[in-house]
């Protein structure tokens, strides 16, 4: 429900402010057609109340009924009627009041001459009211609707957002969960050794928050953690090679954003060629960016990656969009058999 | 039935006697290594069952199935290059198949849709027990010999024909040529041709041979790339540059490479709603 605009102090002031002002003027012009200063404040004053009495009423009134269509016609028709009720009861007011008076000029004759002027200004007052009214309510039911989109895309941004982030592979869990099963009869140290690193994986998957931005070494730690399950499954055939800029460490990135792209190299490198498979990854500073390069080998008669994006990386590119409107932040690259992905991240200053 | 996992499986399977059957010959197929391990370690409680390979991948499975015709395959999945569906379709009458894998959607829907009996990693003993249980009574009406049972080569047919429709394996094709393996883009394609048992598959690099039926690949492939235009030919709408009118009711469809592809009445009118004439 929007706000009465005069409910705000500001708006009142200048409500009561324009209410002085008119009649103080309707004062001056009173007396200016020779009417005496007792008689000329007592309408000024009374006809001066009687429309302002009606303007808050009107506006006030508009806060519960605003029509939707043929809301000008509505104007003008209220403005008509509230204006002749307003003339009718100043009338029945002032002409009693003022008419014993030995006036210079005969009180009863001067209003039934100026009432048509008097129609006018009452009128146009209304009309004034009902016209600013209308538009405060409009852009007060405007601004609600916007709130309430920005409301529902922000929930929906969120949802999404969430949902990119929680794109743990279901394939990995099963895989890692048979490999300990196997290694519980021939190894249990290195077992419970597993358990411990896949339940750290999950806890660190579970609790990332979008908005708390991670630095780079606290997400260099948790791919290690990942990437030494992936080794205890892959056995020799994996092996990693991680570089990063000391300066690097302390920047900041959005959680489990690497994760993702680590684990689309391993699937791609991993199932794409038959040999053993090292997955470099390089982290350095660039300008105001964090730039993170990750490689993996791939079958270039095989598998053709398209430029920009390509094998999995479409809900990284969303999520980059979504946090940062940029579609540029993500970019691959091919050179012979080696396929890159790169990413960078903006840092705050 | 109840199985117990003590007592030596062998004595419920009586071998008939005068048959000097040799062990069941079995190979694990897996690019996990922990995941071979599980399963070698499973059939220690069966000891007519032999392992005699273990493969990394579908490549050295073809070679070591070749090699030892066993009786029972463990096939993972997800693999390296080709997956396993991939790799059975390349080998001639298949042994029996158990099938192991984490999770893939697709492929444990066609497993149930064909009975075929599938592992989910991780799986327990007993689970396995039954499933190696289950075998062992299906072929147990036959005498045990390199072939398997036919029922079971019939559903991994059927298996191989929804498989080849998952999305994964839209994107390719699998042929063996001489020794070698080789995977085929599908962009890579020109046109299918019908030979004898096989199907001529035309590409950039010449023609490869594939032991499946023409209506297989008319099932297996994307029908808005790829359509038949004629009993014996299937063709890559990318390929076409022109059609040209033959023959009574006949017409000849001329590809980018030059090559010429009838294309029957009935091909016609599919080829032109897919061109979008």
């Amino acid at each position: 429900m929007a706000r009465s605009p005069l409910s705000t102090g500001k708006l009142l002031l200048i409500f009561l402010s324009w209410w002085a002002i008119w009649a103080f003027l309707q004062i001056s012009l009173l007396i200016g057609f020779g009417l005496s200063s007792g008689t000329a404040v007592t309408d000024s004053l009374v006809s001066n109340s009687l429309v302002a009495i009606s303007c808050a009423f009107l506006s006030n009134n508009m806060q519960y009924y605003l029509p939707k269509k043929e809301r000008y016609w509505y104007i003008l028709f209220i403005s008509l009627g509230l204006s002749g009720i307003i003339l009718l009861a100043c009338k029945a007011i002032l002409v009693p009041l003022l008419d014993d008076k030995t006036d210079s000029v005969n009180y009863v004759i001067f209003f039934s001459r100026s009432w048509a002027v008097r129609f006018d200004i009452v009128f146009l007052q209304v009309a004034c009211m009902s016209i600013l009214s209308v538009l405060w309510y409009s852009s007060e039911e405007e601004q609600e609707n916007r709130q309430r989109r920005n409301d529902a895309e922000r929930l929906a941004k969120e949802a999404e957002l969430f949902k990119l982030r929680q794109q743990l592979a279901p394939h990995f869990l099963f895989n890692s969960l048979n490999s300990i099963s196997a290694l519980i009869a021939s190894r249990p140290e290195q077992a419970r050794k597993m358990i411990q690193q896949l339940s750290d994986f999950l806890r660190g998957n579970l609790r990332k928050e979008e908005q708390q931005w991670v630095p780079l070494s606290e997400e260099l730690q948790y791919l290690e953690l990942y990437l030494d399950i992936e080794k205890v499954r892959f056995g020799h055939r994996l092996s990693t090679d991680i570089r990063c800029e000391d300066e690097c460490l302390g920047m900041r990135l959005p959680p489990m954003l690497l994760q993702p792209i680590v684990e689309n190299a391993i699937k791609f490198g991993l199932y794409d060629t038959t040999e053993a498979v090292t997955i470099a990854i390089r982290a350095r500073l660039d300008g105001n960016y964090v730039r993170i390069e990750v490689e993996n080998p791939f079958d270039p008669e095989t598998s053709r990656p398209k430029k920009g994006t390509g094998f999995g990386l479409t809900s990284i590119q969303r999520r980059l969009y979504l946090l940062f409107a940029r579609p540029d932040l993500l970019e691959t690259r091919v050179d012979n058999n080696l396929f890159t992905t790169i990413v960078r991240i903006p840092q705050q200053i | 039935m109840t199985i117990n996992t003590n007592s030596n499986p062998i004595g419920t399977n009586s071998i008939p006697a005068g048959t000097t059957p040799g062990p069941i010959k079995a190979i694990i197929i897996d690019d996990e290594p922990l995941a071979r391990s599980i399963v070698s370690e499973y059939l220690q409680a069966w000891p007519q069952i032999d392992v005699v390979q273990e493969c990394n991948d579908g490549f050295e499975g073809i070679k070591a199935i070749q090699h030892h015709h066993p009786d029972l395959l463990f096939l993972d999945i997800q693999m390296p290059k080709i997956n396993g569906f991939e790799m059975l379709e390349l080998v001639e009458q298949p042994p029996a198949v158990i099938f192991t894998t984490a999770f893939d959607e697709y492929a444990i829907k066609a497993f149930e849709s064909h009975a075929v009996d599938y592992l989910l990693k991780p799986f327990n003993k007993d689970r396995f027990d039954k499933a190696i249980q289950k075998w062992l009574d299906q072929r147990a009406p036959n005498p045990p010999s390199a072939t398997p049972a036919p029922t079971s080569a019939d559903a991994t047919e059927q298996l191989l024909e929804t498989a080849a429709q998952s999305p994964a394996q839209q994107q390719r094709v699998v042929v063996k040529t001489g020794g070698k393996i080789k995977i085929i883009p599908l962009e890579d394609i020109h046109f299918l041709e019908a030979a004898d048992d096989y199907v001529k598959i035309h590409t950039h690099n010449g023609a490869f041979l594939k032991n499946r039926t023409m209506s297989w690949f008319e099932k297996a492939l994307d029908p808005s790339q790829f359509v038949r235009t004629h009993r014996s030919y299937i063709l890559n709408v990318q390929q076409v540059t022109r059609i040209d009118p033959y023959e009574k009711d006949s017409h000849l469809c001329i590809l980018q490479s030059g090559a010429k592809v009838p294309v029957s009445k009935a091909g016609y009118v599919k080829l032109k709603a897919v061109l979008g004439l």
